[in-house]
């Protein structure tokens, strides 16, 4: 059997799939649905058999269209940069709010992406941000939650 | 019925019920075009407004946002591959990578002529069907859905790349296993949620659209270090913004439109298929039916690929609106938010709304065409200024790519945790991409797992766990059969392939 990363990924989609039917056997259902023909677990489980069944017969049987990719032509740096943006967006933006981190995120990702136009930048995040935020709570009506501009004194 | 045309024609000829359309058209279509707010979202909001309307024209506005934002979801996916509407997540096949190759005009133009086209043609046929179709989707029973659901998702899978057909289907039991996430519908069972409460709710489908499409295209982009000349064409193309269609390219769309219209129009009339199948479905039926030149360029830009799916998801918002306001039983999610405003107005769909409120069920019918007129004037002449969006440089889309994504989810839940899920979505859709494992299978498997589960559910409850209930009926054997023709098909053509 040729080992190549298809066969890694349909390898590990068969351990999530084993992973997958156990936890659905776990699934507790009320006494008196234990045993009708359908409960809770029941679908769950035909899924999990479905996943062994298909991933399994992808490591089975050979694969004619190899897939290689080349890893050093890669950008992951950048890619886990941006990633990694993201996720500390994500962790401030209910503390912080809404405005100050989205505005930094997108300056400090035009940053690392390479762009050195500091106007664009700035008016691409903060203003940008500003008009759009604008758009979702002044006109759409659409609640943000924004401690700053509230300390500030810009939201009620 | 020619009483009733003219009752609806009366209504939605009024000054104030054009007006409300043209409102509508114009809200919906913004609202559409970012991704994340969808059709739902936009008439959500305008729910308030309707009631100090009354029933008829709150109806009117309402179809006329979802006709504009499911044209505005179509802007997005062409644009920036970010489907705001479930329904347009198979425009994207082919419009953005037409959008990549300069032509986001053209691409645009196709997808406002298919949906005026597909809308119109369903306006007709609901106009002369709507009361014998209500009849069809009676017959429909659980059994027939769980094995037309069956069909739509071994139809993409055989259907969504050439001989990927496993790892299509892995990515089906992957879309059916994240939808089995939260709360069992019927028992309130918590599953796989691991005791997090985030997850209680199951995950959100925008959630795993932006994640998957959205999102890791934009990392996709980054990670493989696009060449030097691509951001000179990603400029270039916002410059060639032609919207002319050319004649080679109006046959094309000559032979798709009806065919897919039809399709369409059926699919939506099903109590909870709607647009979401009926793209994906004439989609795969397209790609069937042209000739293998045209077959080899779906997913690169054809014509037809992204005709289809346009066409087909604007028939079937008209055909929704079949079951939602004949039966009482919604075609889609959106027509469920308009089912919601209907009763609050104390108005209860079902067979006898064509008596007690005419006006209504007419009025509603004929505004549709006259929305589906003025969302073109509206739309072809905006499309330059619309393709625009594609004049920002890739330093600059891939943020705000990520921005439209990670707002999007902030401003459906409020809470860090589907943000973290989503970006730990899009790197496993990232990396799967790099391998070519498809995400139109997952999408689908995705919307449908509930509505699977669901009919599988009251199929094996009524047989008595018995699964007898696949063969007895003919509906579902003629399914089941199309099913298995289709699988046994794709294995001919792997064999053949390998053997030459």
């Amino acid at each position: 059997m040729n080992i190549n990363t298809t066969k890694i990924i349909s390898l590990l989609f068969f351990i999530f799939s084993v992973f997958y039917l156990y936890t659905a056997y776990q699934i507790q259902v009320f006494a008196f649905d234990e045993n009708a023909p359908f409960n809770a677990r029941t679908f769950p489980i035909y899924l999990g058999y479905a996943g062994l069944f298909f991933s399994g017969l992808k490591l089975i049987l050979p694969d004619p269209d190899t897939i290689k990719v080349e890893h050093k032509t890669l950008e992951y740096k950048k890619t886990g940069i941006l990633i990694l943006i993201a996720i500390i967006y994500g962790a401030t933006i209910l503390k912080v709010g809404y405005f100050l981190t989205t505005s930094l995120f997108l300056f400090a990702s035009y940053y690392f992406l390479g762009e050195r136009r500091w106007i664009l930048m700035f008016f691409l995040s903060f203003p940008f941000v500003a008009a759009f935020m604008f758009l979702l709570h002044g006109v759409l009506d659409i609640y943000l939650r924004d401690p700053f501009l509230k300390l500030i004194g810009v939201m009620g | 019925m020619i009483e009733g045309i003219l009752i609806g024609l009366t209504t939605a000829l009024t000054f104030k019920n054009i007006f409300m359309v043209m409102i509508g058209c114009f809200f919906g279509t913004i609202i559409g075009m970012l991704p994340g707010l969808g059709p739902m979202t936009a008439i959500a909001l305008m729910i308030p407004i309707t009631y100090g309307f009354d029933p008829a024209t709150g109806l009117i506005l309402m179809a006329g946002v979802y006709y504009g934002a499911v044209f505005g979801g179509s802007t997005s996916s062409i644009l920036l591959n970010a489907p705001g509407v479930p329904g347009t997540v198979a425009t994207s096949f082919d419009g953005y990578p037409m959008a990549q190759q300069g032509k986001a005009g053209k691409a645009l133009a196709i997808a406002a002529w298919s949906s005026f086209a597909g809308g119109t043609l369903s306006a007709i046929y609901l106009l002369f069907l709507a009361p014998s179709l209500s009849k069809v989707s009676l017959s429909f029973r659980s059994p027939d859905y769980f094995a037309l659901m069956i069909l739509g998702l071994t139809a993409i899978a055989a259907f969504s790349s050439k001989g990927q057909f496993l790892k299509a289907m892995m990515m089906v039991v992957l879309g059916l296993m994240l939808a089995s996430v939260g709360q069992d519908s019927l028992s309130d069972i918590t599953r796989f949620t691991f005791n997090n409460m985030n997850l209680t709710d199951g995950i959100s489908f925008i959630l795993v659209v932006m994640a998957t499409f959205a999102m890791s295209e934009a990392l996709t982009i980054i990670l493989k270090r696009n060449d030097p000349t691509a951001a000179a064409k990603q400029v270039s193309l916002t410059e060639l913004g032609s919207i002319r269609i050319n004649k080679e390219e109006r046959g094309k769309m000559y032979k798709t439109i009806p065919r897919s219209s039809v399709i369409g129009f059926l699919i939506g009339v099903l109590p909870g298929a709607g647009a979401t199948i009926a793209s994906f479905l004439a989609y795969g039926m397209e790609r069937n039916l042209v000739k293998d030149e045209e077959k080899e360029k779906f997913g690169k830009g054809s014509i037809n690929g992204l005709s289809a799916p346009e066409t087909a998801n604007n028939a079937a918002c008209s055909g929704s609106f079949v079951p939602m306001l004949t039966l009482g039983i919604p075609g889609s999610g959106t027509t469920a938010v308009m089912l919601g405003a209907l009763l609050g107005f104390g108005i209860q769909p079902g067979p006898r709304l064509y008596m007690t409120n005419p006006e209504i069920f007419w009025s509603v019918i004929m505004s549709m065409y006259i929305g589906m007129v003025i969302l073109l004037i509206l739309n072809l002449p905006l499309i330059p200024y619309i393709a625009r969006i594609l004049a920002v440089p890739k330093n600059y889309l891939i943020p705000l790519i990520l921005f439209f994504s990670i707002t999007g989810i902030y401003v459906m839940s409020f809470n860090n945790f589907d943000i973290y899920l989503m970006i730990g979505i899009a790197v496993v859709a990232t990396f799967l991409r790099l391998y070519d494992f498809p995400m139109p299978p997952l999408i689908l498997a995705f919307v449908l797992g509930g509505l699977m589960e669901e009919n599988l559910r009251r199929s094996l409850l009524l047989s008595n766990g018995s699964w007898e209930f696949l063969w007895d009926r003919t509906l579902t054997v003629c399914i089941l059969a199309t099913t298995i023709l289709i699988v046994l098909w794709h294995i001919y053509k792997t064999l053949k392939k390998n053997k030459s």
